[in-house]
């Protein structure tokens, strides 16, 4: 009795599961079946779920259509310019925070946290005109410059230095090692798992980044991926073959490094929920 | 204090003790410089100049601005577009949140059950993270299609009338919401699944010998344990919700008829196609203030749950 109930339950908890996949797993699957697919066939009714004659051209006309390889090298390029700044810049202010005892540590740490609160989207304004005093418009630096501070990281760095083992810091410094040299031969090693971690996150909202390319570049050949895809689709809105390969074309950074790296993904995650 | 060292027997004189935690501090200053001026220059310097600039009318350029008082907020209470926005930035978190957060702990709930598939929806679940919003926007453009789309086609299928989706001012915020829901709802499983799977085993083994089901065991010893992270997802999702912006202009320009104007939309519109920076300026503050509120008092009511 008690046995056939457990069945039933797991019977039940594996098609929740699996429906709850389909849905889940179905925009990926619709993406890419579109992505080879006529322009004819996606706007017939009733839709196809394969396509029935396979138009690879579509991937080519990516390219060809739009400097779709120059928007990929410019969102990469800012990226990886701004996590491996913000890893680098983090690691060092968290250590700072967690190991050395100075005046006005604490009030630091709160401003810093503080920060955290503040909703990036409320500074549109003030940081639309420091771009312009700064001549951040249209260019690099611009997207680039303000997404490295970033209260969060350094947080979650000092949270890892909180366990830096004292001995390891006092050993060196019995070798004769300054703070400096300690930090970048000794604690920062130790901190590579968890910059990866935090990595990937900055990576992919990086390469994620929308409004603020939006507002501050103007010039097509600094476009960043999203602002490529969303100018294609505003012009070719009825190229979904095209369209749909792009957008199968923007993923693949991010989808790789997911799957590449994903548990070091659910590590990086988990991390920043202990916080509570 | 400062003799610890010599009751240990130590040899360190103390004036190198000194020079040591002086050593610290110069240390620490070269370490943290970067990252202060770049929080001063990027969040506290804006968010000051944000607070100055709402009591100012200004169109960007000029470079005059007149001191107006509190006639920039006076303006956003007289200004329907901005009590819209408003009013849509909440049904929005209304939706949000609860498909999330609700949604994430379902999730989590289903993985982390020992079965041999589980890992394997873990990544699927989780998926959705690695794709750009912009994509999972046009991508789910083309499913809510209206004549052509897959999820009308599945209406027709059961025997229901077709809907609008994106063209229906309702209709399109529930898809706005879905869109960014689906995105970050693997995210916050993960959050959940660490704090489930940090639940000690024993409690839910004496809970079974007891004879307690699986919702008992849910509702009396998980449900409290992982009280923190429910905290931690409600208000994440919060501000999340009062901020996205990307999925929204993709789909559907704020439209169609306001039903998708939200917060950001409104400051983005006063900032760039209106040229009114204080009114700008003034929304900006007001979603700032809206977002601590909202944060600072979820945390208080869960405390206060907590305590009965």
């Amino acid at each position: 009795m008690t046995r056939r109930r457990r069945r039933l339950q797991r019977a039940l908890l594996r098609t929740m599961m699996l429906a709850i996949g389909v849905v889940m797993i179905f925009p990926f699957l619709w993406m890419v079946a579109s992505a080879f697919k006529s322009n004819k066939e996606i706007l017939q009714y009733p839709p196809s779920l394969l396509p029935t004659e396979w138009h690879p051209e579509n991937f080519v006309n990516v390219f060809s259509d739009v400097p779709f390889g120059r928007y990929m090298f410019n969102s990469g390029f800012v990226a990886i310019t701004v996590t491996a700044a913000a890893l680098l810049l983090h690691t060092m202010a968290g250590y700072a925070l967690a190991v050395f005892r100075f005046r006005g540590r604490n009030v630091l740490f709160f401003m810093i946290i503080g920060t955290m609160m503040v909703p990036f989207y409320s500074l549109l304004v003030p940081l639309l005109q420091l771009s312009k005093a700064l001549g951040w418009i249209d260019s690099f630096t611009g997207l680039i410059i303000p997404w490295i501070p970033h209260g969060f990281g350094i947080f979650l760095m000092r949270q890892y230095f909180m366990d830096f083992p004292r001995e390891l810091r006092d050993a060196a410094a019995v070798d004769g090692a300054s703070h400096l040299r300690t930090f970048f031969h000794i604690a920062l090693p130790t901190a590579y798992p968890v910059m990866a971690a935090l990595g990937i996150i900055y990576f992919i909202g990086n390469w994620d980044r929308f409004l603020w390319p939006l507002i501050i570049i103007n010039s097509p050949d600094k476009y960043t991926v999203p602002l490529g895809l969303v100018q294609f689709q505003g012009q070719y809105s009825t190229q979904w073959g095209t369209l749909m390969a792009a957008a199968v074309v923007a993923s693949i950074p991010t989808l790789f490094l997911f799957v590449a790296l994903q548990k070091r993904i659910v590590a990086g995650v988990t991390m920043s929920g202990i916080k509570g | 204090m400062k003799r610890f060292g010599q009751y240990r027997g130590t040899t360190l004189p103390r004036r190198k003790v000194t020079k040591r935690r002086s050593g610290e501090g110069r240390a620490a200053a070269f370490l943290l410089a970067p990252d202060v001026i770049g929080l001063a220059l990027i969040y506290v310097g804006p968010i000051l100049f944000t607070i100055y600039l709402s009591f100012f009318s200004w169109n960007g350029i000029s470079p005059d601005r007149t001191f107006v008082g509190f006639d920039n907020y006076q303006y956003l209470l007289n200004d329907p577009s901005w009590t819209t926005s408003l009013h849509v930035s909440l049904l929005y978190v209304l939706m949000y949140v609860p498909l999330v957060t609700g949604g994430a702990l379902l999730l989590a709930i289903l993985v982390a059950q020992e079965l041999p598939e589980s890992k394997l929806y873990r990544t699927i679940y989780f998926l959705p993270i690695a794709v750009p919003i912009v994509v999972g926007a046009i991508v789910w453009q083309l499913i809510f299609q209206p004549s052509y789309g897959f999820i009308n086609y599945l209406l027709q299928l059961v025997g229901a009338p077709p809907q609008p989706w994106l063209s229906s001012p309702t209709q399109a915020l529930f898809v706005v919401v879905l869109v960014s829901a689906w995105k970050q709802v693997g995210y916050f499983m993960i959050i959940f699944l660490a704090a489930i799977l940090a639940v000690p085993r024993e409690y839910l083994e004496v809970a079974s010998i007891d004879g307690a089901g699986a919702v008992r065991r849910f509702r009396s010893i998980i449900w409290p344990l992982i009280r923190p992270t429910t905290i931690f997802v409600v208000v994440m999702t919060t501000i999340l919700a009062l901020q996205d912006f990307d999925q929204i202009f993709v789909l559907t320009r704020g439209g169609p008829n306001y039903g998708t104007y939200v917060q950001v939309y409104y400051i983005y519109d006063q900032m760039l196609k209106f040229l009114r920076m204080g009114p700008a300026s003034a929304a900006s503050v007001v979603l700032f203030l809206i977002i601590m509120t909202l944060s600072i008092a979820q945390i208080r009511l869960f405390r206060g749950a907590n305590n009965d």
